[in-house]
């Protein structure tokens, strides 16, 4: 096989691998809550920006700047929840896209405040690997690994913790569970709790491939919704083969043509997935 | 005095402000206010049916480009280019509309392809970049002074009522749309589509009837804006960020009120400028942080925006 085919479709899959996470968090609070977090990106570069300050400018060990992220953006997400979701939990739901629309305007204006608007960088960087004909970034495999990692455990603990059955509970029937004993209430802000975790811990795996911006979250923020909805919501292994399917169209079509067509590919497939089956590639 | 006749005199009343000599400033800020309302009434008429878009970028800058295009690449007059930038905004508008119409894409599905066209709309303006300019976007020829009128490049006072024209034209649109059948079916059809097609409502025709008014609006506003400002890149006329920025006008004037995404247009044009007045373009920041919590704060307590509150009082 050609050397720079495989090196795509490799690219591919790392890249799925750093799509997974954020689409994890978002279809845990888009399913388990029912509420679409429009800022969720914004969260993660909150996350992108806490890490690159307590390592660069702190002076922090980075594993000690990631270790710190996770609970701040977790704190976030409760704090979003407690104070902007939960009152509109019966408000239509357009009233609910705009409000956190509104944090998105609310966390990139703060940045910019905080931060003003240039890239800022981590500056770490590893060697490149080579495995046969094919070098993969250090740096790629790492978080690809550690988003595997992250959707395990989110994995097990859905199912096998006595919360996590609650959780995935509401996500199938939420008349039926309060009847059952499940506060739905705490539920939601568990949900909401992991899912700024693991926008927490996407900060941590982007920070290090990407320049951190107050638009950052724009440049992947879109394609996450979409990977989101794409696998079914509330069906995290569709997320998760989504994200990959999504990491290989644009790694492939970058290849073959170049990476804003290869964008342009991926967001057709999306509307067409939407077409076809409204309810998710993988729905059941 | 019936209200035709006082919503004449009003129009005139605008019309007139030009001829008191007002600064630049002041008309360039009713300007783009006014052009902001165009996109923003354009969004309104869809999303109070429940259709929410966050696509409007698209139209906004297809109208925008279609019109610049045309101008700089074959000299068609944008007299001339905006109708047929509104044309192609319809024709993408019902490529995207009918399927998600048809295959009942609807709530926060429709939002989020809608999303997704748009990004797709941007990429493209970019990646087009032999002929748009990519992501340094591009000017409208300039022709010599005296021959402006024919180029669509004349000064304030004449935008000003171009602009007036347009947005009159778009509450005209919106009193018709209130008062035909069609507003009574997309009202069923927002509160329960089952039902409303179960009684022999053509719900994807409805549909496509709103979107193809809204698009055309939000082309028009786009390409009136690239014109005013002559100049456009694909972050300053399209994209997600002016989708929701349009979107902002609209919920927080009100889109349940025809002149809600006016007041809004102005409360956000204003809060703009104030916001750079008082701070300095140091705090660049400042106004979508103010933004947003405005924002967050009209969901929360004001849904129906400033144009629901008179609407109660009244």
């Amino acid at each position: 096989m050609d050397p720079f085919l495989l090196e795509a479709l490799l690219n591919g899959v790392l890249l799925g691998g750093v799509f997974a996470l954020p689409a994890l968090g978002l279809n845990l609070v888009f399913g388990v809550v029912d509420v679409v977090w429009l800022c969720y990106a914004e969260l993660v570069m909150i996350g992108m920006y806490a890490v690159w300050f307590l390592y660069t400018q702190a002076g922090w060990p980075l594993a000690l700047a990631c270790a710190a992220c996770l609970p701040l953006v977790a704190g976030l997400g409760l704090a979003l929840h407690w104070l902007v979701v939960r009152p509109l939990l019966n408000a239509p739901p357009i009233n609910q896209v705009l409000a956190t629309g509104g944090v998105l305007f609310v966390l990139q204006g703060a940045a910019t405040l905080v931060f003003k608007t240039d890239f800022r960088s981590l500056g770490v960087d590893m060697p490149p690997m080579e495995l046969g004909d094919v070098f993969i970034s250090g740096t790629k495999l790492i978080a690809f690994v550690a988003a595997l990692v992250g959707a395990g455990c989110l994995w097990a603990f859905l199912k096998f913790t006595y919360v996590g059955t609650a959780i995935r509970a509401i996500a199938r029937d939420r008349e039926v569970m309060p009847l059952m004993g499940v506060d739905p209430r705490r539920i939601y802000l568990i949900a909401s709790g992991v899912g700024g975790t693991l926008a927490g811990l996407a900060a941590c795996l982007l920070v290090v491939q990407l320049d951190v911006h107050p638009f950052v979250g724009l440049s992947f923020g879109p394609i996450t919704f979409m990977i989101c909805v794409m696998g079914g919501l509330g069906n995290m292994l569709g997320g998760f083969i989504a994200a990959f399917l999504m990491g290989l169209i644009i790694s492939v079509g970058g290849f073959v043509g170049n990476t804003e067509m290869s964008y342009v590919i991926a967001f057709g497939f999306f509307i067409l997935v939407m077409f076809v089956r409204p309810q998710g590639l993988f729905a059941r | 005095m019936t209200r035709p006749v006082q919503l004449a005199i009003a129009l005139l009343a605008l019309a007139a402000i030009p001829l008191f000599g007002p600064p630049d400033y002041v008309l360039h800020l009713l300007i783009t206010a006014m052009l902001t309302a165009i996109a923003g009434t354009g969004w309104a008429m869809m999303g109070r049916f429940g259709l929410v878009s966050f696509g409007h970028g698209a139209f906004f800058g297809v109208g925008a480009y279609t019109m610049a295009l045309l101008w700089n690449l074959y000299g068609v007059t944008p007299w001339l280019g905006i109708p047929l930038g509104i044309v192609v905004a319809i024709i993408a508008g019902v490529m995207l509309g009918w399927p998600c119409f048809r295959l009942r894409v609807v709530g926060h599905y429709f939002a989020l392809v809608t999303l997704a066209a748009g990004e797709i709309v941007r990429i493209l303006m970019t990646a087009l970049r032999e002929s748009t300019g990519g992501s340094l976007g591009m000017t409208p020829n300039r022709v010599p002074v005296g021959e402006g009128l024919l180029a669509m490049q004349f000064g304030k006072a004449g935008f000003w009522w171009l602009t007036l024209a347009c947005w009159a034209g778009g509450l005209l649109v919106w009193w018709l749309l209130d008062r035909s059948m069609s507003s009574k079916a997309l009202a069923a059809i927002a509160e329960d589509e089952d039902a409303a097609a179960s009684i022999g409502i053509r719900v994807t025709q409805e549909k496509l009837k709103i979107t193809i008014l809204s698009v055309a609006l939000a082309a028009l506003a786009g390409a009136l804006t690239a014109q005013y400002r002559m100049y456009l890149s694909p972050e300053s006329v399209s994209g997600l960020g002016i989708s929701l920025q349009i979107v902002f006008g609209a919920i927080a004037g009100g889109m349940y009120a025809p002149l809600g995404p006016t007041i809004g247009a102005v409360l956000t044009i204003g809060l703009d400028e104030s916001l750079r007045v008082f701070f300095g373009t140091e705090l660049t920041g400042a106004a979508p942080f103010f933004y947003g919590i405005l924002l967050v704060m009209f969901m929360l307590f004001l849904p129906r925006g400033i144009a629901g509150l008179l609407e109660r009082k009244g």
